[in-house]
């Protein structure tokens, strides 16, 4: 049987997965404890449902551990997420309460696991007090935030970073989202896991079942932009851009993106679109149910071009997801989108919907370009992107954490 | 014969929390961050994810570019070769004057605000032994050619710090070797680190120690 490592091998060549070994050796037999809030569901619990398989297959004791809560600690959480942000959200001292209580129970019951741990990873506010019930704790713990904090509503903020403050080190995704803290701030993109369902190549009859199934045509360009109806992803935007083209070219529009059933603001922006795309047969505005990976995959594939084209963006794995499936991505000129999306290389970077449908129209009209771009972009994610890369940091980091804190750690 | 130790590396990015907004804030961090940030902004992008083929060399030229929308500015900072000066504090010099020369010339440069923050970075580094030694000089050829692209950094950028001469270790071992290995000492050590991927140098070294290998360096 193909073990996990030998897989990726395949993908990213087998230098790179005995890189990874090298990292490891020195951390072989150490326990390494993963907590977050959920097993099922957000980017956090798909990384983690590989990244431990990874890190067993390297010769690390790696355990995942969730913490629970009643409905009340999810509703303080969710709020956690909103404020840091930017959202102006006050909370009630009583769901405070709630939160700490919640995570002291879940210190309890999690108490022998992690007061052993050789390395401790907590994922997102969710357990961040975690670490005040181990006084007595044996290893480094470590605070890893996946959320855009760039501008954080203050007062929220204030209230966690004294849980956080007293971490060994913090990971953050983005320069740009790291706040001031007295301990090491470590940098770490997200990346995507090119064997997942949203990634993995698809066969023939999957991708046929899509045309078929959102009543797409095959032989005309098809634009795509996935994402919630927020207005941050601009998606009135992508209808004007798409509207600038058509009289030029007989594209197709998809807008998709998760339903906006608990979002208030993203039922009314969704009206909004659907108002802007009017009778328009080649407009599809798609609502998806989260677990819709493999829709999301044969979309993004049955695409020409994939947009994102953001106000305002945290990483934009959405913009790796197609560039790993070789489309040129034209995106809004913010957050990670940045970093992913090079001018005339992977994709173009815009700022109006003027500026996409330029884009747009000259990659259409130019398919040798297109494609050029297209295979770039799924090379430079392929080097920078991809799981394999993400574990090499996260190895990187402990062997810093762990074995030194200057500048050069020699083993 | 004193065997070839070969190393492996990989880095990790650890922001500052410094920033700058404009071009005089950029300046002035300049002039006191840890020399690491100056190391990180220059060569970090080999190890660290970014497009192999960038616009610009460095993240200060490309932050006059990209965040200040200044073209000259960009040209002038771009061209600057980190392997030219001694050490970073030389290279750490020559960044501020150039921002200077651009401040005397530009008033409204020194207050514009850039569309995105410049964000200090520095890097740890951790180096390991591979346990993989070389005995013989014949046999880097073969060797070269199945190193990571973290043994390529750590033996051929990082090394310019560590060694006396900032020259790379391969360089260094040759030269301990006599006059014989002098001549591929010399090619391997006048090889160009910048304007290059780790993979594109690996390729480079591989070819001039195969070459010699068959016929020598005259």
């Amino acid at each position: 049987m193909t073990t996990l490592l030998e897989q990726y091998a395949e993908i990213v060549g087998k230098a790179v997965i005995e890189h990874l070994r090298q990292l490891a050796k020195p951390l072989e037999g150490k326990k390494v404890v993963h907590i977050n809030s959920t097993r099922e569901g957000g980017g956090v619990a798909e990384i983690l449902h590989r990244l431990i398989p990874l890190k067993e297959e390297l010769g690390l004791r790696a355990v995942w551990e969730i913490i629970t809560g009643e409905a009340e600690f999810y509703q303080c959480t969710k709020n956690f997420h909103n404020a840091l942000q930017g959202n102006v959200v006050d909370i009630p001292a009583h769901l405070l309460d709630v939160y700490e209580s919640t995570v002291r129970e879940n210190a309890g019951r999690l108490g022998e696991c992690l007061e052993q741990a050789d390395m401790v990873f907590i994922h997102d506010p969710q357990p961040a007090p975690l670490l005040s019930h181990f006084p007595k704790r044996k290893g480094k713990w470590i605070w890893r935030c996946h959320i855009d904090v760039s501008r954080p509503y203050r007062q929220v903020w204030k209230y966690l970073r004294r849980f956080v403050i007293e971490y060994d080190a913090s990971i953050w995704s983005l320069s740009a989202f790291a706040q001031p803290l007295p301990h090491p701030l470590y940098l770490i993109a997200p990346s995507i896991d090119p064997l997942s369902d949203k990634n993995r190549d698809l066969q023939p009859n999957e991708m046929d079942a899509a045309y078929t199934q959102w009543k797409l045509d095959p032989d005309r360009p098809i634009l795509t932009q996935i994402s919630r109806f927020d207005r941050f992803k601009d998606p009135l935007g992508v209808v004007q851009a798409y509207r600038l083209i058509k009289e030029y070219v007989p594209a197709q529009l998809v807008l998709a993106g998760g339903g906006a059933s608990d979002d208030p603001e993203g039922e009314e922006v969704f009206r909004e679109v659907k108002a802007a795309a009017g009778d328009d047969p080649d407009i599809h505005l798609l609502l998806l149910p989260p677990d819709a990976h493999v829709t999301v995959n044969a979309l993004q594939r049955a695409s020409d071009i994939v947009l994102q084209k953001s106000i305002r963006e945290g990483f934009g794995l959405t913009v790796t997801e197609a560039m790993w499936k070789g489309k040129p991505v034209i995106g809004g000129n913010t957050g990670g989108i940045r970093l992913q999306v090079i001018n005339h290389h992977t994709g173009f970077l815009a700022s109006t919907p003027e500026g996409a449908a330029l884009r747009i129209r000259y990659l259409l009209k130019h398919r040798d370009k297109l494609e050029e771009m297209g295979s770039k972009a799924k090379q430079f994610v392929r080097e920078n992107f991809l799981l394999t890369r993400h574990l090499r940091e996260y190895l990187t980091l402990m062997l810093a954490v762990l074995y030194g804190a200057g500048d050069r750690i020699e083993l | 014969m004193e065997p070839f130790a070969i190393k492996d590396c990989a880095l990790i990015a650890v922001a500052t929390g410094e920033r700058a907004q404009t071009l005089r804030e950029l300046r002035d961090r300049l002039e006191s961050t840890h020399p690491g940030c100056i190391y990180y902004h220059f060569w970090g992008g080999l190890l660290e994810p970014r497009f192999d083929d960038p616009e610009y060399q460095n993240d200060f030229a490309s932050w006059a570019w990209h965040g200040l929308h200044e073209a000259r500015l960009a040209e002038r900072l771009g061209i600057i070769d980190p392997t030219e000066y001694p050490d970073l504090e030389d290279l750490r010099h020559e960044l501020v004057e150039v921002i200077e020369e651009v401040l005397d010339e530009s008033e409204i440069l020194g207050w514009m605000r850039a569309s995105q923050r410049f964000h200090f970075i520095r890097s740890q580094i951790v180096v390991l032994d591979t346990a993989v030694q070389i005995t013989h000089p014949g046999d880097l050829s073969e060797f070269i050619g199945r190193m990571s692209l973290g043994s390529i950094f750590y033996h051929f950028i990082d090394a310019r710090r560590r060694t006396e001469h900032g020259n790379n270790d391969f360089s260094e071992w040759l030269m301990g070797l006599g006059e014989e290995y002098a001549p591929l000492a010399k090619r391997i050590a006048a090889l160009d680190p910048y304007f290059t991927s780790l993979s594109e140098m690996r390729r480079d070294l591989e070819g001039i120690i195969r070459a010699f290998n068959q016929k020598g360096i005259p």
